[in-house]
């Protein structure tokens, strides 16, 4: 049975009181409304699951289920642009694009996520510094309101829905198709560096001075080490390649079949992970497939239950870099001091190419990815330690993976929200949508 | 490059099987009932790099409309090569148990209208002197059991149909697969609570591709229900009639 949770699987939700619906293209009509909205059930839009907090979850209320939305309409081989319908993942895509050397203008770090859910949450990747969010490079698409308007939006047609629903989380409507272009790439190879860094300091040097000859830049980063060590971590940089061999296509072998117990990841052991990393012999240059550089916790299915039954509370957060120093030393210190242990913490200095996204996330300066074995309301002090230093820096949490920011955070990190908020179908609703922006 | 008739062909299994051929640059002709499935299946299998695609609406339940059907997508297509048909319903077991008439509809979709496209196809198959007939039928129709053995008796005439056109058929070297796919995850079954011996469409739909390609005789998919259903037949009938499997 299909399990509609977030991929963090926290908060749980009563599945008993979430209504499913199947969307199926070009047939889907939305249920007679009452116009009193206080009585009917609200909609969103359910796709791959795989943001980490509740924007995609909708108690009490109707997910439209877009598995079989899952169509491509129209490939243009010669310009590299392409129209499929939303539930089409992004692995679905780069099976069809890598043999003609086309590849996603901008990708997160796993490929089965939905088409719709890139949108709605504007994605970011590696290449931020050079190419901006994915909400850059839709060229239209159609969004079916609930009164039953199909309106096709694009940079000059219905513009302010077209911005509004970039980063716009599924409130405005169901995504049916979305048109977007494609980057022309030498082959299906990246040519990687790996190099380690003993602290902060070392990876901003790093970072600044690869941002104009990489295409990708990303670090991995020990959030247990302290002192001298502070951040200390791998910087990994890239760039597309050709290569010698058509690309074989593997589906992923490794499972987790259960869930871990919850105890599997503490400090003792997420500490001996992260030393063991950062001390691994690297290979400073190496040719490697797309898929382990971009996807290399996709070989790895369900990873999401090594963090126990609980499941795992993200922490994405950006700080202007003005602030960055101080910023990180304050939040790695707070983190050490916690006992809390984050398995996979990520570094990473976003570039100052403006999405159209009304509340798109990303914006100049370092992003932190954190994630943390949800240990209930210990966890969540923890995270709300960190959103004190976000806010006093004017930095943001990105939606996609949160689960608990408040109210009066939200509010402070998208000040675009009240104009975004005429926008917002009247039936459409989320989890998150009600616990940031209680009535 | 071939030309493929798909019956049924809006079914999960059939439109994941058939983008599989449409990348290796077939021509298809597809025949479901819901237009609006049809015209995104027909986009979509452009895109992923079938040379022609041509499709029509048709109640396949319906036996009067078979010839006319096979004359229409031989003339569209130049020949038929491949043919897969992928139709059907899960029987109403209690319903059919309650009246003949529930019983013979049930019958009719999944075994009578099977059996007359097969006729008209073999016959044209068989003229050709080559071809591919790829039919889903069903583990169910391995042993009866009371859960649905109305569902179970038409795939079971499916299976014994199949097995004697393929021995026909042999010597104008026209192939003859008999699928049999476990519990599989599709709107079909949707209403049913889901545990571990449940596949993905995608699964099963890449073991139909390679089966055709190379021709195979009888297929379970997973290949465990053979297993599973070499265990069931050789349970001895005196202490499977008390059994509720």
């Amino acid at each position: 049975m299909k399990k509609y949770q977030s991929w963090g699987r926290y908060p749980k939700i009563n599945s008993d009181k979430q209504d499913i619906y199947h969307v199926y293209p070009d047939s889907f009509s939305f249920p007679e409304q009452n116009n009193d909205t206080a009585e009917t059930p609200s909609f969103l839009a359910y796709a791959q699951g795989r943001s980490y907090g509740d924007v995609c979850l909708n108690e009490d209320g109707i997910l439209l289920d877009t598995q079989h939305l899952d169509h491509f309409i129209q490939y243009d081989k010669e310009k590299g642009i392409l129209r499929c319908e939303a539930g089409v993942t992004f692995e679905n895509i780069l099976q069809l694009i890598i043999p003609h050397n086309w590849f996603l203008p901008v990708t997160p770090g796993t490929k089965y996520i939905s088409v719709g859910g890139a949108v709605a949450n504007d994605i970011h990747g590696k290449n931020h510094h050079k190419a901006g969010t994915f909400g850059r490079y839709i060229l239209k698409f159609e969004l079916l309101r609930s009164n039953g308007e199909r309106l096709i939006c694009s940079p000059t047609e219905n513009t302010e829905l077209f911005n509004a629903t970039i980063g716009g989380l599924g409130l405005t409507g169901l995504i049916n198709w979305v048109e977007f272009s494609l980057k022309k790439i030498p082959g299906s190879k990246i040519e990687q560096e790996t190099l380690r860094f003993n602290n902060l300091k070392e990876f901003y040097t790093l970072s600044d001075e690869s941002d104009k000859d990489w295409e990708y830049t990303v670090a991995w980063i020990d959030c247990l080490a302290t002192g001298d060590e502070l951040g200390r971590g791998l910087f990994i940089r890239g760039n597309h390649c050709e290569s010698n061999k058509k690309h074989k296509f593997k589906t992923s072998k490794l499972s987790v079949p259960f869930d871990a117990p919850g105890f599997l990841l503490n400090k003792v052991t997420v500490n001996a992970f992260n030393n063991l990393y950062f001390k691994k012999p690297i290979k400073q240059y190496s040719k490697v497939d797309y898929d382990p550089f971009f996807y290399p916790l996709d070989s790895i299915a369900n990873w999401n239950r090594l963090y126990g039954k609980r499941g795992f509370m993200q922490y994405q957060c950006v700080i202007p870099t003005e602030h960055r120093e101080t910023a990180m030393i304050e939040m790695l210190s707070i983190i050490t001091a916690s006992g809390q242990a984050s398995f996979l913490s990520v570094l990473k200095e976003f570039g100052n190419i403006q999405s159209p996204g009304l509340l798109s996330f990303p914006r100049p300066g370092i992003t932190l990815a954190l994630d943390f074995p949800n240990r209930g309301q210990k966890t969540l002090e923890l995270l709300d330690q960190l959103d004190v230093i976000t806010l006093k820096y004017d930095g943001s949490v990105y939606p996609a993976k949160d689960a608990r920011m408040s109210p009066a955070s939200f509010a402070q990190y998208y000040p675009r929200w009240k104009e975004f908020e005429k926008y917002i179908d009247p039936h459409f609703s989320s989890n998150f949508r009600r616990r940031v922006n209680p009535e | 490059m071939s030309n493929i008739l798909v019956l049924g062909a809006t079914s999960a299994i059939a439109k994941h099987t058939m983008r599989l051929f449409a990348a290796d640059e077939h021509s298809l002709y597809l025949v479901a009932r819901n237009e609006s499935k049809l015209s995104s299946m027909k986009q979509d299998m452009l895109v992923r790099g079938a040379t022609d695609v041509h499709y029509e609406t048709l109640d396949l339940a319906d036996s009067k409309q078979h010839e006319d059907l096979i004359n229409r997508a031989t003339k569209t297509m130049g020949s038929i090569d491949t043919v897969l048909i992928a139709y059907g319903t899960l029987a109403d077991q209690s319903k059919s148990e309650e009246s003949y008439e529930n019983t013979f509809k049930e019958l009719q979709i999944n075994c009578l209208s099977v059996i007359s496209l097969l006729t008209i196809l073999a016959n044209q198959m068989e003229q050709q002197g080559s071809g591919s007939i790829a039919v889903i039928s069903s583990p169910s129709g391995d042993r009866g059991r009371q859960s649905n053995y109305i569902y179970g008796t038409a795939k079971g005439a499916l299976t014994i149909f199949l097995q004697g056109l393929r021995n026909r058929l042999a010597k104008s070297k026209v192939h003859v697969l008999t699928i049999k796919p476990g519990f599989v995850d599709t709107p079909m079954t949707k209403d049913f609570k889901k545990g571990f011996l449940w596949a993905n469409p995608k699964v099963i739909s890449k073991g139909i591709y390679n089966a055709i390609k190379k021709k195979r005789e009888v297929i379970y998919l997973p290949f465990f229900w053979r297993y599973i259903m070499m265990i069931i037949k050789f349970i001895p009938e005196k202490i499977f009639k008390y059994l509720s499997l």
